[in-house]
């Protein structure tokens, strides 16, 4: 019966990420999910063993209770940091699992304290490093999308060899722990977990962070599939993979729209020292600069806009701004749509979500793929808070640490816009050429300040 | 059931690597825009360790394994919550829109 239970609970969550494949069918998924985790939670308390109803019902509420605190206050525009800080709670839950197993192997039925089964030894501390990577990882990266640890990477010498040294004495340690059993053994897998988690988030820079969030989510589902393993839970097994496949498929997609490895990402260390590099052979080349009122005039008597948002329009709360600059311009019979990088944010999804929140109907959102051949045929690309993503020189220039990736192709339109708070370099610390061309006009500014100024100068 | 333990293993083996393989069509067929609310659904269900967790807080009386029980089942249920509530706020705003953007003339 319970596993039957068991089953029904996993086909759910399987139904919830299936009604993902589209927006009218995701909110049904989402009904799925709930149910599929009530039965979960409801059948375990069923077990004969479980008898503690009062304490657990108290942790259920004082867990729930904080948890949609947050989810109900939480900014939009904070959602990375918010899922990050998710992340960290499953790594550290599932260690809190494993320790529980390893105190009192007998209310999981993996044998007795001091000789539990070796496959569930090996098992649990598997889980437990994995959950104790995820956790200590998400905690930093909590941190840099937060901005309470800066988004610079860390680099230092010998950094991977230290990492793999760490690693194989934890695989030393997880050995020893098999054999002897040792609590100290356990909490030293731990500590040190712990500390390999920090130094493989360390390198990582800002703009990396889709990367870096989509992984901790795929370590979060392993944990959970290592935890299941200990139990002999398919349900934990199931959904685990689930998540680990979901996290490892959105890292792939994400580091392609980067034209880099998983690997050289997680090696981090990408864009480190743009600062004096900066700009050195393009001083003396002439920016067009405008205001909003050009911009106004420009965008007023064309017939097409394609609006390309990045990671500022995010930093700026512009998206409310801008869909009101886009309803204007609607109004006035001129065809507005958004291209969406694959990599535009910090973590996959955000500037939908953004634009959503800012009521942008979904079906003006597109793809890369799906605009990337209608900018000839687009008179004005209105860039804001994007750089790297749109900088023909990864089609060009070989030499450039972002050869090769796909970007939105905004040069072919007739004219670019240029929304940025200054002429910085992007996150790769590339100088974008496109700066400098006749048809782009730059918008120096606060990019919703920019948008609201735009909105005026058009109802004007 | 303890004499067959590599049997369960297997068995366990076995459904991972079928999960591996649904996970892996189930979520190529996401759409892009979907992928924020993807990872709160992820999110949410991978808190499921909440089993595990409830496991060891069910037996009476209080004991170190008992504390870790209750402190997982904290946790996970600040994710459960957590994750489908903000997964719910995120859906709710790719609502199709009636067509009467902002009444400002």
């Amino acid at each position: 019966m319970v596993a039957i239970l068991y089953l029904i609970s996993a086909l759910l969550f399987i139904f919830a990420l299936r009604g993902l494949s589209h927006p009218e069918s995701s909110r049904m998924g989402n009904i799925f999910g709930i149910i599929g985790m009530i039965i979960a939670v409801f059948t375990t308390l069923m077990f004969k063993s479980v008898l503690s109803y009062y304490e657990i019902g108290a942790a259920i509420l004082i867990g729930g209770a904080i948890g949609s605190f947050i989810a109900l206050r939480i900014e939009m525009t904070a959602l990375p940091q918010l899922v990050a800080a998710f992340h960290s709670l499953v790594g550290l839950a599932a260690v809190f699992v494993a320790a529980a197993a390893f105190y009192d192997p007998v209310a999981f039925n993996i044998g007795k304290v001091g000789s539990i089964k070796i496959a569930s030894l090996v098992e649990m501390s598997i889980g437990t490093f994995i959950g104790a990577i995820t956790f200590s990882g998400s905690v930093l990266a909590f941190g840099k999308l937060q901005g309470t640890i800066s988004g610079k990477p860390i680099v230092f010498k010998f950094q991977h060899l230290i990492n793999a040294l760490i690693f194989l004495f934890i695989i030393f340690l997880i050995v020893l722990f098999v054999i002897n059993q040792s609590p100290a053994i356990f909490w030293t897998i731990v500590v040190i977990s712990i500390l390999l988690g920090f130094l493989v988030v360390i390198p990582i820079g800002g703009a990396d962070m889709p990367v870096v969030v989509s992984m901790l989510n795929s370590y979060s589902g392993w944990a959970a599939c290592g935890i299941g393993f200990t139990l002999s839970n398919n349900l934990l097994i199931i959904t685990g993979a689930l998540v680990g496949a979901s996290g490892a498929i959105l890292s792939y997609i994400m580091s392609k729209g980067m034209n880099r490895s998983i690997i050289n990402v997680v090696l981090g260390g990408f864009g480190g020292e743009q600062d004096s590099s900066a700009g050195k052979d393009n001083s003396d080349k002439i920016v067009k600069q405008g205001n909003a009122e050009d911009a106004a005039y420009i965008m007023k008597n064309a017939d097409s806009v394609i609006i390309v948002p990045g990671y500022g329009m995010a930093v700026a709360q512009a998206q409310h701004a801008l869909r009101e600059m886009g309803d204007i311009l609607k109004k006035e019979g001129i065809e507005v749509r958004y291209a969406i990088h694959p990599v535009a944010g910090r973590m996959p999804g955000h500037m939908n979500v953004l634009l959503a929140e800012a009521n942008v109907p979904y079906e003006e959102v597109l793809e890369l793929d799906e605009i990337n051949h209608d900018f000839p045929m687009t008179e004005v690309s209105f860039v804001i808070g994007a750089n790297d993503v749109t900088n023909p020189a990864a089609k060009t220039d070989e030499a450039s640490p972002i050869y090769g990736m796909p970007i939105l192709d905004v040069e072919k339109s007739q004219s670019v816009l240029f929304v940025k708070r200054s002429m910085a370099t992007g996150y790769s610390g590339v100088d974008n050429e496109l700066f400098y061309r006749d048809n782009t006009t730059m918008l120096f500014g606060d990019a919703k300040k920019m948008c609201e100024d735009i909105v005026k100068s058009l109802s004007a | 059931m303890e004499a067959h333990s590599s049997e369960v293993f297997v068995i366990g083996l076995t459904v991972f690597f079928l999960a591996c393989i649904i996970g892996y069509y189930v979520v190529w067929s996401v759409t892009p825009a979907l992928h924020s609310p993807l990872m709160g659904v992820t999110n949410a269900i991978s808190s499921v360790i909440i089993v595990g967790a409830i496991l060891a807080a069910g037996p009476q009386g209080f004991d170190t394994s008992k504390i870790f029980g209750l402190i997982g089942v904290v946790l996970a249920s600040v994710n459960i919550f957590g994750g489908f509530l903000v997964t719910y706020r995120m859906l709710s705003m790719f609502k199709k829109k009636p067509k009467k953007s902002k009444e400002k003339e």
